[in-house]
């Protein structure tokens, strides 16, 4: 899906286009949206939230989870910048006819600056100003000798390697503040407008969310503003900046934990809802269908689907416009098939549980005064299982994204075109056995994911103690 | 309070010299000084509050009071089993030679099943389901004692026979799902007996048991209280059961004894408005309503239901279970049927079958001159506003998460009342009203409310589409006693008024002769005598009858 827009905000014509994926995450984060604010209705839901909120811990990891999203958000918009038009053309073309990269770019890439804009021959080390292989030089004398050649952009901007070092201090002081002075003013902002609008009893810890996201903001500060200037985290072997493909990853990451998630949550209800509520022949039809998949190798089902559509995609090279394209579509069918082979387990919880609360007492009385089977569904029964479906949305998304390295490793994961975690662990994989060993472009993935994976862990635990009945039983 | 607790010794003193001898006799047990329990992050929001009384051997104290007030975490402060987020903040709880708030844990656990023990509510929950009951006696004694396994094997059989659990040397290597409920909790004494213990916490021991069961766990408890010289603490919110059973009593309201003193005394003379609440909230049996004759609204003949019983790997249906077999009855407009009977008789199997909600096996159920049974969900639709139904347990027949306006709405909305979003709240308001509800509370969850207020909710939602007949399923046994009177007076009051009939189902023959016109008893599927409430309950004809009167505890 591609459309024109003229010049506009970049001062030259862009090709705005649109991702499927891109579609779906934007679809996802208004759909979770509405979801949350539907939750506020209840009272009862809404003290749940304020008691994870009420925690240091739930403030913090959620506004680094937060900022994840975000960046994921930001790096769906996406665009094709149009080519200069070669004079020598002109005559080819009417005027008006503008030709358009084959690169897609997104917001993210402006962002970032020139980050993703840099690449090195190789290997580099983080802040190296040469390459970390030996090349064959040529001397301006015309002598040649085989040493470590100048970075073509890291540290370009020196003019003397002796201001090196004051040079990294100044710069990283630089970034800091301006993150820094971005942090305070949206703080400052959303200070002001809590004092005039919030109650001044709440319990909500809004200072840790405050010292996260300045922490985030400097963060982010001293990486873009480094970033553009070195190669922070050094260069992956087609000299690709290794910062910039880990920040890259992150879209990659929540799609698939986020996508594969929900694909999950419509069948899983659906089935496990029908399982448990009208019993019968439906039941045993749902069992016997979860107990197949359960009972095949997930990893052997997953690799087989991705490969069937992999065959699918090359005999059909039409549909695709640019390679990313391509990429995307083998993304979102690895997204389905994840979620379509993990739903079994919150099926059969929720199969359980509808049982359970369909033999209660409201649920009679709804038949009693004739409420019809799907009124009572949908207003008795899946009100009731919502914290079970909360939980484990939580708790899948973490599972996901490690299941994304995990495929990404045996190379049935995303295409390469595409940045994402596990292609780099992938990639460590040879890098590390290297003497002197390649540690970095494992480590920025590393990293982020680690992050990424424990915020949600430690975000998910407490929704987990607010919403189970069972820990509030206990605690009562 | 403190001055009652002064003047206690000198009341009894005072009392018949009879009465004071004896007491002076029974030596002391367990005393509770000056208890104070609080919750662990609120210290300002006390539990207990100055709870004092003695235990003496050979004699039962009843505490007494509502859910809530405080007499289970009496009872877990005795063997320091608080849950953690309450805290004894001052006080002290003293055998005759030690402190128990000054022993380590180790020295505590020694005490507990040794000296102190105790008898839980739910036997079924209390013994675990895969052991055998005499493993489980064993465990105990394995503990505490230095008896070998054949001595210990034969002290088994010897309590199972001292409980008076029938073939005692074949029952020890039952599991306890085996054996009926009141077996179960005789188990569960003789457990706590294993070890000749000289305090036993009794906490609502036949709660949940039937009537005629409940009677023989208390004669147990009395003989073994004199048999083996226990001091028992029984707590219990049945003023019946004290009657029957307790020496002393002490009346435990909002986290404080308000009242002590002998049983006889007590229920001759309470001083306390509260306690004459409670001891009246037992209701008058000589008080009958008069009899209506009316034409038949609800016709049940032959009425028989019954579950199969699947077995094997074909799960091929191999018997059937008769819930309910071949049971007729008749209900007149205005009129209230009691249906009376002990767990698993098939007295709420009945009353689903004529909500239409258990598929009926034989027999018809006519209502006005319609049968009922063989409708579709459809069909049954527009008969849905006739008939109405009432739960048991106010906590789950409302959806926690409904608001009480929307609960009441669904059934209007549902069943096509031709009514306008303004009309409807206004009649929400009015029902609410009448159950004696503030019109406010509409906005409110269920939650928010009490058991009573919530049964008041259950009976404005059955009455919001103006039902001829509502289904009343043991809607005040999970009430506290002071509240059920005011929940049967608006069932009372709703019938005089709107002229509706109920079928109320029932284990507890107390409230018989208040809101019903006709009795039906039930066991094992079958009615074995109906008739007026009178009749049945001053001149029963059948056995079952008599046995289940005879079970009732009266406190005059």
């Amino acid at each position: 899906m591609d459309f024109e827009i003229g010049p506009g905000l970049l001062n030259e014509s862009v090709l705005w286009t649109i991702l499927w994926s891109d579609v779906l995450i934007f679809f996802l984060v208004g759909a979770i949206t509405f979801f949350i604010l539907s939750l506020k209705k209840n009272p009862q839901n809404r003290e749940r939230w304020q008691q994870v909120f009420s925690t240091r811990l739930g403030m913090s990891s959620f506004v680094i989870i937060m900022a994840y999203v975000a960046v994921a958000l930001v790096d769906s918009v996406h665009f094709r910048k149009a080519l200069p038009s070669i004079p020598a053309a002109a005559q080819w073309q009417t005027s008006e006819q503008v030709f358009y990269s084959n690169e897609v770019n997104s917001l993210l890439d402006l962002a970032l600056g020139e980050m993703g804009e840099m690449p090195e021959r190789t290997y580099s080390a983080p802040f190296a100003l040469k390459s970390w292989n030996k090349e064959n030089l040529l001397l301006p004398d015309g002598e040649r000798v085989r040493d470590y050649p100048e970075l073509a952009f890291g540290g370009s901007h020196l003019d003397n390697p002796e201001d090196f070092s004051r040079d990294i201090v100044v710069n990283s002081l630089l970034g800091i503040a301006k993150g820094l002075a971005i942090a305070l003013l949206f703080i400052g902002l959303h200070a002001g407008w809590l004092k005039k609008n919030g109650s001044g009893t709440t319990t909500l810890q809004w200072r840790a969310g405050w010292i996260t996201f300045a922490i985030i903001m400097a963060a982010l500060g001293w990486l873009v503003t480094m970033g553009n200037l070195y190669h922070v985290l050094g260069t992956d072997q087609a000299g690709n900046d290794t910062l910039y493909e880990s920040l890259k990853g992150i879209r990659t990451g929540v799609l698939i934990g986020t996508l594969a998630t929900l694909i999950t949550m419509p069948v899983a209800i659906t089935l496990g809802l029908a399982a448990g509520y009208f019993k019968g022949w439906i039941d045993d039809v749902v069992q016997y269908i979860y107990t197949t998949l359960i009972s095949i190798p997930g990893l052997l089902l997953i690799a087989a689907s991705v490969l069937l559509f992999q065959v699918w995609i090359n005999n059909n090279p039409d549909y695709f416009e640019v390679g990313l394209e391509k990429a995307d579509a083998k993304f979102l069918a690895l997204c389905f098939i994840l979620g379509i082979t993990s739903w079994t387990t919150l099926c059969r919880l929720l199969r359980a549980e509808t049982l359970k609360i369909s033999q209660l007492d409201y649920v009679h009385a709804a038949h009693a005064i004739g409420v019809s089977h799907f009124q009572i569904i949908k207003r008795h029964i899946l009100p009731n299982l919502s914290h079970i479906i909360i939980i484990s949305f939580v708790l899948d998304f973490s599972g996901l994204v490690l299941a994304e390295a995990v495929l990404s490793y045996i190379g049935v994961g995303i295409d390469p075109a595409m940045a994402s975690w596990g292609n780099m662990i992938n990639m460590a994989s040879t890098e590390l056995s290297r003497e002197p060993a390649i540690w970095w472009n494992l480590c920025g993935a590393f990293f982020l994911m680690f992050t990424l994976v424990l915020s949600v862990n430690l975000f998910s635990d407490l929704v987990n103690d607010a919403f189970d009945p069972k820990t509030k039983l206990e605690a009562a | 309070m403190t001055t009652a607790l002064q003047d206690n010794p000198t009341e009894v003193a005072r009392s018949t010299t009879e009465q004071a001898a004896a007491t002076a006799e029974k030596s002391l047990a367990l005393s509770v000084n000056k208890l104070n329990v609080s919750l662990r992050h609120a210290p300002y929001m006390p539990i207990l509050q100055d709870v004092s009384f003695q235990l003496r051997k050979g004699e039962i104290y009843a505490l007494v009071g509502e859910s809530g007030s405080g007499k289970s975490m009496t009872s877990l402060s005795i063997l320091r089993l608080l849950p953690d987020a309450l805290k004894i903040t001052k006080g002290s709880i003293a055998l005759p030679d030690t402190d128990l708030f000054s022993l380590t844990e180790q020295e505590m656990g020694a005490i507990r099943g040794k000296k102190i023990s105790m008898i839980f509510q739910d036997a079924l929950t209390a013994l675990n389901p895969v052991q055998t009951v005499g493993q489980q006696i064993s465990e105990t004694l394995k503990l505490h004692t230095s008896l070998s396994s054949t001595a210990i094997r034969e002290r088994t059989v010897e309590l199972f026979a001292e409980v008076g659990i029938p073939e005692p040397e074949k029952r020890v290597d039952w599991y306890p799902h085996q054996m009926s409920g009141g077996q179960q909790q005789r188990v569960m004494i003789a457990m706590a007996l294993a070890c000749e213990p000289d305090i036993l916490l009794a906490d609502e021991p036949t709660t949940a048991l039937d009537v005629t069961i409940q009677q023989q766990i208390l004669e147990l408890i009395k003989k073994l209280t004199h048999s083996h010289k226990l001091a028992v603490l029984l707590i219990t919110h049945d003023m019946g059961v004290v009657r029957q059973t307790a020496n002393r009593v002490g009346v435990m309201y909002q986290g404080k004894i308000i009242e002590q003193g002998n049983c006889g005394d007590f229920f001759a003379n309470p001083r306390e408005a509260y306690s004459r609440q409670l001891i009246n909230s037992l209701p008058d049996m000589d008080d009958y309503l008069p009899l209506k004759v009316q034409q038949p609204l609800l016709k049940v003949e032959d009425l028989a239901i019954h579950f199969p019983v699947r077995k094997g790997l074909l799960q091929r249906i191999n018997s059937y279970t008769k819930a309910v077999d071949g049971i007729s009855f008749t209900i007149g407009k205005g009129e209230t049927l009691a249906l009376v009977g002990e767990s698993g008789c098939g007295k709420s199997t009945t009353g689903r079958a004529i909500l239409n909600l258990e598929k009926v096996t034989a027999g018809d159920i006519w209502y006005n001159n319609l049968r009922l049974n063989s409708m579709s969900r459809r069909e049954m639709l527009p008969l849905r506003k006739k008939v109405q139904v009432i739960f048991q347990n106010p906590f789950s027949s409302m959806n926690p998460r409904m608001t009480v306006g929307d609960i009441i709405e669904e059934g209007m909305v549902s069943l096509g009342l031709k009514l306008s979003r303004t009309e409807r709240i206004e009649r929400i308001e009015a029902l609410l009203a009448r159950v004696k509800l503030e019109p406010d509370h509409r906005h409110r969850y269920p939650h928010e409310f009490s058991g009573g207020q919530r049964q008041r909710i259950a009976i404005a939602r059955a009455l919001a589409v103006e039902p001829d007949l509502i289904i009343c399923d043991e809607p005040t046994s999970a009430l506290d006693v002071s509240i059920r009177a005011e929940v049967l007076d608006l069932l009372l009051e709703l019938q005089r008024e709107l002229n509706v009939s109920y079928l109320f189902i029932t284990h507890d023959l107390s409230i018989i002769p208040h809101i019903a016109h006709r009795v039906a008893v039930m066991q094992g599927g079958k009615i074995v005598e109906q008739g007026n409430t009178e009749q049945v309950l001053n001149q029963p004809q059948h056995e079952y009858t008599r046995k289940l009167l005879n079970a009732m505890p009266y406190v005059y």
